[in-house]
């Protein structure tokens, strides 16, 4: 006869100390758990909500500038840190964790155009209106001894921007024309004009470290090689291009911040179709930073907001606003990929979460895993209506929400038109172009 | 125009208004513009100076006499824009490179950033500090060695190749083959020294004996490779052919060398000179001896003769365990073989084995019949009793509801007996244990199944097709005994009866899902008009070309979705209130190409509740992970593109035409020679 006994092995159900959480024992049979899609459904829905009831990206402000910011720059090598200049002349730096102004340096008189720091982190670099590139130390100096910077260059000409090398110890200005400047020598090694035209911002490629961007106002983006001779090509828009950004992951895409309220993300092999036109702002705009990852970038605008694209998307995932916040003058995303910096005109920086519902700090594993999961359940359901509607649901000051709708109308009326005008005119007289090839006027060789 | 009206030529202008870097062209004029330039005026002074050749001189009167005209060069806006395309396109080239990489990092599933992390771990403190210089002449001498070597130059760090070879191998990998060397190493030295201690060894019989062990192991080392390598032992076998050759050659072991002829002056007297000498010639002739090859057949012959008789004849009879149709199979199978393999060249194999299957055969007899006097006799008893309790309840049980004996068995738990009393375990033992009453029928099967498989038949392993194909011998179990008391049972469902006397459920379901599918059927729309076109009044019917023309049907619907389901209904309603959470048939969302495709999306649960934690892990990992604190760098090109495609701009053609000129030169210069 055989006898049968039940076994029960403490290892199963004992847990190693008593700080371990509970052994649970779990049946996955799937009988015993049914209407998974409902029950996951539900959970997707309070993800959703919960995403946006967390939804608290305002960090800290940063108070002291005397005017409006007028450019911030990242250190290179901390990610406390950072430099912003103000519209009097004034250059102020931050420490980000304790919220405080570690040093002020009058640089300039009138504005300060231009900030980048050295790729060592050891010196910064200002260009302002008294046409001027002075580069000054990163450590403050000792008691009792002035502020004095490293290295003056006096120009001939107001410089309006100023990007350094990724690795090497050359800087490049804009103004009347493109200067490339040895660290070393007072005056530029070299300078790219085609034509007589100012320029607004020039930008290193981060990736491919020896091409250049700039935008100069004749409404045009030009591409430079500093091995070449000369200029590569120029890209004409209908509208003036304020900013643009290279993407630090994706060497041949850079975005541009225009005048016509639209961002475009452009192929520079292929400058006569932009590759994405980003809409959602309803004013200029007027600055640009991509994230260090290259998934998405920070935009900001005169409509007094920021806003956050995807790199590949044509509307933005998220749009922050203060009461207080002003026209956004510029903007940066920190090197961490967590924290996105404005300044704007009304003399204060704000420092906002990239992600607004993210929690901060260290995560437990727990919480940490949950937090997947209700990403990953937020996107598995972000189609169904519900769902969706919360998730885009995002308050707008009232002037903004007007402005929009009433774009929306004249965007609609504006299509209309070009409708009716196709439909009374010879067949295939008036072309039908898409939104992407209405914004370029003319590529130039 | 207006300057010429004037009296007075007045003088122009040609100042800047604008301090400017950019000299515009408009801005610039040349003083006079009306006189030409000539060459001579030039070249003038050229003719006076001593210094330069007649040559040039000459040259010089040439051109100024000649009057033809240079070509323009091409203007400056369209070298410009030539040299401008140029450089474009060889950018645009270069920073296509990027193209793999981006699509794959676009199409990843998961990217960490930053980038290129370093491993985690301490590091060397010469990787730490940097800056320290050579000095010393002394210094610098010896790092110039150990530079030309590529030797480490700070003291503990390895060597480029070395270092590789740490990279290319982890950690625990790494620990794990330094522990398999450390070993193979201590091997090795344990060996050495076991060797050197044996060489030491003067006596004569120790190594005598050493090598008579040696040949023995070697011996069993051939008869094994025989069998497993024939290959490998037919070359030993060939080695000993050459020995045989050799030593058919040689004198050595003829008793004739000096050492053979001393024993031999001392084999008189001495009794181990004579069998040392004899030991000798004893060698020679095994030396010579022709080795012969066994052939194929007698092999075979020789397996045979080995396999005639299985193991398990001699083996005490096996646990029958007759649920397990293996076992059965295995011994009904292999018996035959028993009786099969009586041949006629292995005669007294054939006698051994037929006795010791009688053997066989008498004792499994004998222990059947012992088992029958131990298990059945007492049983009997036990099982009359038992049956006698049963067999009421079984009968009713089977009377009342024989097809609907699997729902009932499904209520139940199923697969285990559930025990009541004492007496039913006691019932149980029986059931379970029906071994007795499976194993008398073995034996016979097996006899018949003897007899008919045909003589001569190799022995072979078990054949799973046969064994699975052969049907397992159904074992017949009475029905298990029910616990519910059929009193009791009887009572509950005559009372549920009672209570649900009017009302039938069943039938009023049926004609609620027909009505409704009645309802979903679409009507045949009649638009005939009696009397048109034919005569109409009482009595008289359309004529019927008219009803089939003017009944007119309309297409059937979709399949509704509770059409295979026989006992439920599904509303195909629009609910509203459900809608609202519903994504619409007409907008299927982007990357989706049908509805199959998104409800296949949706219908995988990706939760904890329905996964176990490692499926739940990989299905939510995020798209990008960045660590914390971390400065995420942009791309650096030399990490990622490690040879750079795109040649040198201009130069390349221009070396070419050098080389080219050059090989030309030297074969010139050859030809010359010759």
């Amino acid at each position: 006869m055989k006898v049968k006994v039940l076994c029960r092995n403490p290892d199963d159900y004992v847990r190693e100390t008593t700080r371990d959480i509970q052994r649970v024992p779990r049946n996955y049979d799937p009988t015993l758990h049914p209407f998974e899609v409902p029950r996951e459904y539900t959970r997707a829905l309070n993800a959703t909500k919960l995403e946006r009831v967390f939804a608290k990206p305002f960090v800290a402000s940063l108070d002291g500038h005397r005017d409006g910011i007028s450019c911030i720059t990242k250190h290179a090598k901390s990610l406390s840190t950072v430099i912003s200049g103000a519209c009097d002349g004034e250059v102020k730096l931050w420490n980000l964790p304790r919220q405080e102004c570690l040093r002020t340096v009058q640089a300039h008189e009138g504005f300060v155009r231009g900030i980048c720091s050295r790729f060592c982190g050891t010196s910064f670099f200002t260009v302002g209106d008294d046409k001027t590139i002075k580069q000054w130390n990163l450590e403050a100096p000792g008691y009792g001894v002035r502020e004095e910077p490293i290295n003056t260059i006096l120009g001939k000409a107001v410089f309006t921007g100023i990007d350094h090398h990724q690795r090497e110890s050359t800087f490049v200005t804009c103004g009347q024309t493109v200067d490339i400047w040895d660290e070393q020598r007072s005056s530029p090694i070299r300078s790219f004009s085609w034509g007589v035209d100012s320029f607004s911002c020039v930008r290193y490629n981060p990736v491919e470290t020896e091409l250049l961007a700039s935008c100069a106002s004749d409404r045009s983006i030009v591409l430079y090689d500093t091995r070449e001779s000369a200029p590569l090509r120029k890209v004409i828009m209908q509208l003036r291009s304020n900013t643009l950004c290279w993407n630090p992951m994706e060497a041949y895409y850079f975005t541009c911040a225009n005048e016509d309220y639209n961002l475009y993300t452009y192929d520079i092999r292929h400058l006569d179709v932009p590759v994405t036109v980003h809409m959602d702002h309803v004013s200029a705009v007027l600055d640009v930073d991509y994230s260090p990852t290259g998934r998405e970038f920070v935009s900001a605008s005169f409509d007094k907001t920021i806003r956050i694209f995807p790199k590949d998307k044509g509307h933005s995932r998220e749009v922050y606003h203060t009461k207080r916040m002003q026209h956004v003058i510029c903007v940066r995303w920190s090197a961490d990929n967590k924290y996105v910096l404005s300044g704007s005109d009304e003399m204060n920086i704000r420092l906002w979460k990239a992600n607004a519902s993210e929690k901060l700090g260290l995560l437990s594993t727990r919480e940490k895993a949950a937090a997947h999961y209700n990403k990953k359940l937020i996107e598995k359901f972000q189609h169904h209506p519900q769902v969706r509607r919360i998730a885009r649901h995002r308050h707008l000051p009232g002037d903004i929400l007007k402005q929009k709708r009433e774009q929306r109308e004249m965007k609609e009326a504006r299509r209309r038109r070009e409708q009716n005008v196709r439909k009374h005119s010879k067949p295939g007289s008036v072309p039908l172009l898409t939104e992407k090839e209405k914004h370029v006027a003319a590529v130039v060789e | 125009a207006i300057s010429s009206m004037g009296s007075r030529k007045r003088k122009k202008q040609n100042e800047r208004s604008e301090a400017s870097v950019q000299v515009s062209e408009f801005f610039v004029n040349a003083e006079g513009t009306g006189e030409k330039v000539n060459l001579s005026d030039l070249l003038g002074t050229v003719e006076k100076t001593s210094g330069a050749s007649n040559k040039t001189k000459k040259q010089l009167r040439n051109l100024q006499s000649s009057k033809e005209t240079l070509e323009l060069p091409l203007n400056k806006q369209q070298t410009e824009k030539i040299q401008r395309g140029i450089a474009y396109e060889k950018t645009a080239a270069e920073v296509s490179c990027w193209r793999n990489i981006i699509l794959q990092n676009q199409k990843a599933e998961q990217m960490v950033f930053p980038l290129n992390q370093e491993s985690p771990g301490p590091k060397r403190v010469e990787q730490v500090v940097a800056g320290w210089k050579v000095q010393t002449p002394l210094e610098q001498e010896i790092f110039r060695l150990l530079h030309i070597n590529s030797q480490p130059v700070d003291d503990p760090v390895l060597t480029p190749v070395e270092e590789q070879s740490l990279k290319a191998m982890s950690l625990e990998e790494a620990k794990i083959r330094r522990a398999e060397l450390q070993k193979a190493r201590a091997l090795q030295s344990y060996y050495e020294a076991k060797a050197k201690r044996e060489k030491k060894i003067k006596s004569k019989k120790y190594h005598k004996v050493q090598r008579k062990a040696k040949c023995k192991d070697f011996l069993k080392q051939f008869d094994e490779m025989v069998k497993t390598n024939p290959e490998g032992a037919l070359e030993e076998l060939k080695k000993m052919e050459l020995s045989r050759m050799e030593e058919r050659m040689s004198l050595k072991h003829q008793n004739s060398g000096k050492w053979a002829k001393s024993k031999a002056i001392m084999a008189k007297y001495d009794d181990s000179a004579r069998k040392a000498m004899q030991e000798q010639l004893q060698m020679n002739k095994d030396l010579t001896q022709k080795i012969v090859v066994p052939s194929d057949d007698e092999h075979e012959s020789n397996e045979e003769g080995l396999e005639t008789i299985p193991d398990f004849v001699n083996d005490s009879e096996p646990v029958i365990d007759s649920v397990n149709p293996w076992m059965r199979g295995q011994l009904t199978h292999e018996e035959p073989e028993v009786s099969c393999v009586t041949t006629e060249d292995v005669q007294t194999a054939e006698e051994e084995n037929e006795e010791e299957e009688l053997v066989g055969e008498f004792e499994r007899k004998r222990k059947l019949r012992q088992a029958d006097e131990e298990d059945l006799i007492p049983t009997e008893e036990e099982l009359m009793r038992s049956e006698k309790t049963l067999e009421g309840s079984n009968q009713t049980r089977e009377g009342l509801n024989t097809p609907g004996q699997e729902d009932e068995e499904g209520l139940l738990n199923e697969g285990q007996i559930r025990v009541r009393n004492i007496e039913d375990l006691e019932v149980l033992g029986e059931f379970v244990d029906p071994q007795p009453i499976a194993e008398p029928s073995l034996p016979r099967t097996a006899a018949v199944e003897a007899t008919s498989e045909p003589p001569y038949k190799k022995k072979r392993e078990i054949d799973l097709k046969e064994v699975l194909t052969k049907e397992a011998k159904a074992v017949k179990v009475p029905f298990l005994p029910t616990v519910v008391d059929e009193e009791e049972r009887d009572e509950q469902i005559s009372i549920i009866k009672e209570a649900f006397a009017g009302d039938d459920v069943i039938s009023d379901f049926i004609k609620d899902k027909s009505k409704l599918e009645a309802a979903g059927r679409p009507e045949v729309v009649d638009l005939t008009l009696p009397g048109w076109g034919e005569w109409g009044g009482v009595g008289l019917k359309p004529s019927r070309w008219k009803r089939k023309r003017f009944r007119i049907k309309t297409a059937p619907p979709p399949p509704r979705q509770d059409q295979k389901l026989p006992d439920v209904i599904i509303s195909e309603n629009r609910n509203a209130s459900v809608a609202s959470h519903q994504v619409t048939n007409r907008l299927l969302p982007f990357p989706f190409q049908n509805t199959a495709q998104f409800e296949s999306s949706i219908r995988t649960p990706i939760g904890p509740t329905w996964n176990t934690q490692s499926v739940v892990k990989n299905m939510t990992k995020p798209k990008v992970i960045t660590k914390m604190g971390a400065i995420i760098e942009p791309m650096v090109k030399e990490d990622f593109i490690k040879n750079k495609t795109t040649t040198p701009g201009g130069k390349g053609p221009a070396i070419m035409l050098g080389e080219n000129k050059r090989i030309l030169f030297v074969k010139c210069l050859k030809k010359t020679s010759l």
